[in-house]
Formats: structure tokens, sequence, C-alpha cells
């Protein structure tokens, strides 16, 4: 639409922008006023200060003495952990519940449908409280675990999967492991001579797991020893409940955007691979997956956030993430409203930044050229 | 917010696409081909039996239902109790439903006086009469309707729920509770949410680079942020704002967070519809001599709230779902009175109950209106595509 703007409207948004900036400041005024009034300084030296409270749960190494900006570090991974678990979890549950809602058997279809639309329908925080309250609290005590197969214990302190302990030299060989694992996708379409390397790229992380069990000193079962269990890593049952909740409601979205943009693909597709010859399994994987991908993408991506911003409901079950620690303990602690929550709202909007980049870069590329 | 329930086609594909679970290679056969058996059997053979691995699944699926089923219903119904009024008198295997029955008013209506639940129900019915005519897609004059209930309704619910004038007692909103709270803060989020995101959407799409630059960076920063941030920061960070001595409810700073929250959602749903609207419509507005704020309101506009009106409910939906989470900032709406109720030292141990009934509510509610939305989506697309 090649219409210029009036000279009224073209001065009327620099006016529009002058009474932000003036909105702005007063706000900020207030702000100053009420922290002189309470006899704050605006700043983010706190962060240097010892916190002095305890984390149930940590990644990584903590005591009393260290500083906010650990406890920022250290709720950030606890973050990223339940959304990386739930975020797999849920793709994994949703991608199956989608393709059986596309099944021709009624009772799958149906079965998927009912659970879809409950999932749908019921608020994320009543179904975080009832996997929390209603299923991880109503597990047996550690004497009665549930024993599930691999040596994992389930009971109402959590879940207990076995430790893995590397030997004196192993860290070396974990690394190699890893590399060998993360070399495999780049080294698939290299070609030696003139043929593709394709599936013997897989030798890779097949080496790889073989180093990795060379580096493997022992493994620790979960054992019980008196009234507890010892050994192993406990996973607690708020990290469980939170990522089991997540993933659940988000998979319902999912599997309706895996069936959504299968769906969405021409019927000539099918017609055409079918007269090609191609089997069910090579349809699916050869010709309409790949078409899918391109409007599922961009779904998925704002799903993932989703996982990501619901996270934040830990708070409601007290799962140290980096709300409930950072814009919680840590604000009552120092009353410093506006640094914490400043900085809680950047990591955020961080996230979100990175998503809507990758979106595009990923958009651009598989964008298709209209004649 | 989520994808929202549902934007395209509800009706999964029953035959032609194969290459599901249970597909067979050969099943594009059309329907039109007669088959020996009667029409009934030959369903259930093609839903069914159709192939190997489709008769695996049915056996597997038939098995984990025959597992899974008997004991939630024998919970749920069979052995359940609804009659009594004290815990002893639950004697069976399931479920406790005399909980909620003796609970009903204070989850749905919460500390609200028992003498003035009336003026409750007359709001809820206030509300259903004056949804309606908007909600149906053939009432004329609806854009009448629209204005009518952003403006007379909420001005007598205000009155009916307040109280304080026309002889009616005054209810505090701290006396407010249960499924009432979640339906005002839904309602008035989205009443005022509405116009800011059109507002934004707007704004998105003007050719003057600062005011698309503000419009940007506001519905991409709140987009970002969780729902709980910024209930939490609203009821933190308002009083910061203020002045000293001024202070409003909880109740409010929590209905300004979301609204603004909610804006910027609402604004991206309007986006599309205001893409979906032929450039065309507006050039033709502009060759006749209207102005910009004309053409909007007189010509774009209504085209793309008319699209975008699924959009919009399930936007309602999200919200309506989420206003659960003002628990946590302390206001005790339906979840919140369900977690204080299962504390209640007389009523110990019935939380399966309590978050039971809580998520049906939840589900007939939202159920319904994701249904209505998809209704109307089909019944848009249906001039479109031609199909159906």
């Amino acid at each position: 639409m090649v219409r210029r703007p009036s000279r009224r409207a073209y001065i009327g948004q620099w006016v529009l922008l002058a009474g932000v900036v003036a909105f702005g400041w007063l706000l900020a005024d207030m702000v100053a006023g009420n922290y002189a009034r309470k006899n704050l300084h605006f700043g983010f030296g706190f962060l240097g200060d010892q916190a002095r409270f305890d984390i149930p749960f940590h990644l990584i190494s903590w005591n009393l003495f260290d500083t906010y900006a650990r406890t920022l570090l250290i709720s950030f991974l606890n973050t990223i952990l339940v959304a990386a678990i739930a975020i797999v979890l849920a793709t994994l549950l949703g991608l199956f519940v989608g393709i059986m809602r596309l099944s021709p058997n009624w009772l799958a279809r149906n079965v998927a449908l009912c659970f879809i639309e409950f999932v749908r329908n019921t608020p994320l925080l009543v179904q975080i409280i009832f996997w929390y309250v209603g299923v991880m609290q109503t597990l047996p005590s550690p004497r009665q675990s549930i024993e599930l197969p691999g040596g994992v214990l389930l009971n109402i302190r959590g879940l207990y999967v076995p430790d893995v302990v590397m030997s004196a030299d192993g860290s070396t060989l974990w690394w190699l492991a890893l590399g060998a694992a993360a070399a495999t996708p780049l080294v698939w379409v290299l070609r030696v001579g003139s043929e593709r390397i394709g599936w013997r790229a897989l030798l890779l992380p097949v080496i790889g797991l073989g180093l990795f069990s060379a580096s493997i000193d022992h493994i620790d079962f979960p054992a019980l020893k008196g009234f507890n269990l010892t050994g192993g890593t406990q996973v607690p049952p708020e990290l469980a409940a939170l990522s089991l909740g997540l993933a659940t409601y988000a998979s319902a979205f999912i599997a309706e955007i895996v069936r959504g943009s299968i769906e969405a693909i021409p019927k000539g597709q099918h017609e055409a691979a079918l007269a090609l010859g191609l089997k069910g399994w090579q349809r699916l994987f050869l010709v309409i997956l790949p078409q899918a991908l391109r409007i599922m993408v961009p779904q998925m991506t704002s799903q993932y956030l989703n996982i990501i911003k619901g996270s934040s409901l830990g708070a409601a079950i007290a799962y140290p993430e980096l709300f409930s620690i950072f814009t919680g303990t840590v604000l009552n602690q120092t009353g410093k409203e506006v640094e914490t929550i400043a900085i809680v709202a950047a990591v955020f909007v961080t996230f979100n930044l990175l998503a809507s980049m990758l979106m595009n870069w990923y958009n651009r590329r598989v964008a298709l050229v209209e004649r | 917010m989520d994808i929202g329930n549902s934007t395209l086609a509800a009706r999964p594909a029953a035959s032609g696409v194969g290459f599901g679970p249970g597909g067979d290679r050969d099943e594009v056969t059309p329907d039109k081909i007669k088959s020996a058996l009667p029409k009934a059997l030959d369903w259930v053979r093609r839903n069914f039996f159709s192939s190997k691995v489709n008769t695996a699944l049915t056996v597997v699926v038939v098995a984990f239902l025959a597992l899974a089923l008997p004991p939630l219903i024998r919970w749920l119904f069979t052995d359940a109790t609804i009659s009594g009024s004290s815990k002893a008198d639950c004697t069976g295997q399931g479920a406790c439903w005399t909980f909620i029955r003796l609970r009903l008013p204070l989850f749905f209506y919460g500390h609200y006086p028992p003498s003035e639940l009336w003026r409750v129900g007359l709001a809820a019915l206030l509300l259903v009469t004056f949804s309606v005519p908007v909600l149906h897609d053939g009432t004329k004059r609806r854009g009448l309707w629209v204005l009518l209930l952003l403006t007379v309704f909420p001005l007598l619910a205000g009155i009916l729920l307040f109280g304080g004038v026309f002889g009616l007692r005054y209810v505090d909103t701290t006396e407010w509770g249960g499924l009432m709270i979640d339906v005002v803060v839904a309602f008035v989020v989205v009443a005022s949410s509405l116009p800011l995101g059109i507002l934004l959407a707007l704004g998105r799409r003007s050719e003057l680079p600062v005011v698309r630059l503000l419009s940007i960076a506001f519905i991409e920063f709140w987009r970002s942020i969780p729902l709980l941030a910024v209930l939490i920061v609203s009821a933190l960070m308002i009083p910061l704002f203020l002045p000293e001595g001024i202070s409003i409810e909880r109740l409010f700073r929590a209905l300004v967070g979301l609204a603004l929250f909610n804006a910027a959602y609402m604004a991206e749903t309007v986006r599309g519809g205001l893409q979906g609207v032929e450039a065309g419509q507006q050039e033709a507005a502009y060759s006749v001599g209207l102005k910009w704020w004309q053409v909007q309101v007189f010509v774009v506009l209504p085209q793309a709230l008319r699209y975008v009106l699924p959009g919009i409910v399930n936007n309602v939906v999200d919200l309506f779902k989420d206003t659960t989470l003002v628990t946590i900032i302390g206001l005790a709406d339906i979840l919140g009175i369900v977690n204080q109720a299962i504390k209640d030292p007389a009523w110990l141990g019935f939380a399966h109950e309590g978050y039971v009934f809580t998520m049906v509510v939840f589900f007939a509610c939202c159920f319904a209106m994701s249904s209505y939305a998809r209704r109307m989506e089909r019944r848009l697309n249906r001039h479109r595509t031609g199909r159906h």
C-alpha cells in the first residue's frame, strides 16, 4: 500500500514518542522516590553479596556463602534442565499422539482425540499441581519403592537413577565419546571417493559408546540402607512433576501441530508417491514429512518457547527454578525489585529473540519459491 | 499462550491417508467400491482390521482400555459416594464427591455473602444474554450488541457484584472468590485487551516508523515474558510506580498486568486477520476519499475481525485457563479455594477429588468454547476453499 502518511501523522508519531519517553521518565521518577523511601539504591552490586539461603536442588556445587550471581546461574541451569527434559518428552509424545490421530484405526484415532482434548482444555497449573500432589506424593515410602527396569527406584522422595562413576582418567575418554557422537551428523554428508559416507558414519557413535564404557569405573545403584536410599542420583519429585506436567500439556498441542501440518499437504503428493510405488513408511519419510516440516517448525518453536515460559510455574510446587529463586527468595532478601525483575525479564527476552532469529533463518532456508 | 485450540479442520482423514499405524498401502481405495459385507460390518473391517498392523493395533488399544478404564470408572462413579454430610460418610473405595457437593457454593462464589448470591447469578445470566447475540452468526446489528456487551453489561455487572448503590449491600473484592473470579478476570481482561490489541496490530502495520517500532517492541516484549512473571511483577511493582499514599487492590493490579499481556497476544491474532483483508479494499476506500481512521473502522476492521473471531475465541479460552495463575499471587480463585479446602483438617486426603473436579469444570467450559470456535472456523472457511 503505497500511500504517503499525512504531515500531521508524521509529526504525530514524534509526539507519541515524546509522550512515551515522558511516561517512562515519570515511572522512573516514582520508582526512584519509592526506592529512596525504602533506603535502597539502584545498582547491580548486590550480585556480589552472599546469599545465605539454601537451594534444595542444584546441578553444580552450592553452599550458603556463594554469591547471588551464583544463585542466578544455578536457578538458570535448573530452568534449562526442566525445559530440556520437557521439550524432549513433549516432542516424542506429541509426534506419537499426532500420528495416532492420523491412523485409519478408529480406536487409535479417538483415544488420541480424547487425550488431546482433555489435556488442552484443562489449565496447565492444575495439571502440574495434580502431577505433584496427586501422583508424586502418593508414591510409597523408600522402604517400599517401586522398582523400574534398569535399577531405577521410584518412591515419595523422588526418582533414584543409577549413577555412573568414572575412573580417574576417564574424563578425556568421555570428551572423546561426546565429540564422536556430535561429529556424526557432520560426517554423514561427506564424500569418500564418489560415495557419501552415509550410514557408515554411525560407526562413530558406536566407537563413542565403547570409549564411554571404557571410562566407567563402576555404576552406583541406589539401594536401601536403613530408612533411606543411598547411592545413585536423586531426581526430586518437584522436577519430575514439573517436567511431566509440562511435557504432557505441550504434547497435546504438538500432536495437533503434527496432524495439521501433515493434513495440509495436498492429496496429490500422497497419490504421486503411491504412483511411484513407495511403501507407507517411505511415503511418510521421503515425501510427506519433509514438506510438513516446513509448516511444523515455526509452530513447534513457539511451543518450545511456551515450555520454557511454563517452567516458571515451578514456583507453585517449590521447584527452585529461575523465577521462584530469583524473583522469589532473592527479591525478598534484597528488596531490589527493579533489578531482579529486569534480569529475569532480560533472560526471557533473550530466549525469545534467539528463537525468533532461528525461526527466521529456517523459514528463509525452506521458503517456497513462488512463481 | 499457545497456538490455540485448533486452527485447522478437525475432521481426521478417515480414508486415503493410509500411512499411520495400521495403514495399508492399498488403503487408498475409495469408499464407493462395493464390498461383499454389509455397510456396518464393512466400516468395522476398514477401521479396525484392514491390515495386520491395524489388527494388532486394535488388540493393543482394546487391551490397554480394558486394563485402565474399569478401575477409573469404579473410582469415579461406581464406588463413589455423593450423599452424606461429613467425612465419615465417605466409606467407599471410590471418590468422595460429598466433599465437593458440600463445598459447591464456596468453589463457585468464594466467600461472597450467601444472602447476596443471587446477584452473582443474575450477573452471569446477563453475561449469557449479552454474549449470545454477539456469538451467533446470524444476528442483525451484531456491532450494536458488541458495543452493549462492552459498555452496558460491565456497568450492570459492576453494580450487581459490588453493590453499594440502589440499596444493595457493598461487597468488597476481597470477599470474591471461586470460579466467579476466573470469569470476571477473563471478561475484564478480554474486554480491555481487545481494543488495545487492535490498536497495536494496526500500529504494527503502520507506515510511520516510530509507531511501528514501538508496537513491535511492545508486542515482542510482552510475548517473551511468562504470565506468572507478569502477575507477580504487577503485584509487586505497581505499588512502586505509584506515588505515596495511593494503592490499588491486588485484583486490579493483576487485571492491569493481564490486560497488557493479553493485548500482545490479541495483537498477533488480529494481525493475521488484517493480513487476510485484500489490499484492494483499502485502496478502494482511500480512493473514495476516506481518511485513515475511517478506512480502518468502516472497511478493514469489520472484515478482519470476522475472520479472526475464532482466533479471538481461542485466545479467550487460553486466557480463561491462565486465570488460575492468580492463585499464586494470593487471589482465591477456584484453584486457590480447592487448595485451601483440601488442607481443611476435617477433610484431609481428598486432593484427587478436588483437582479432578477443577479439571472437569474447566474442561466443560473450555471444550464448549473451543468447539464453538472450530465450528465457526469451518463455516468461515467453507466459503473460501469450497470444501465440506
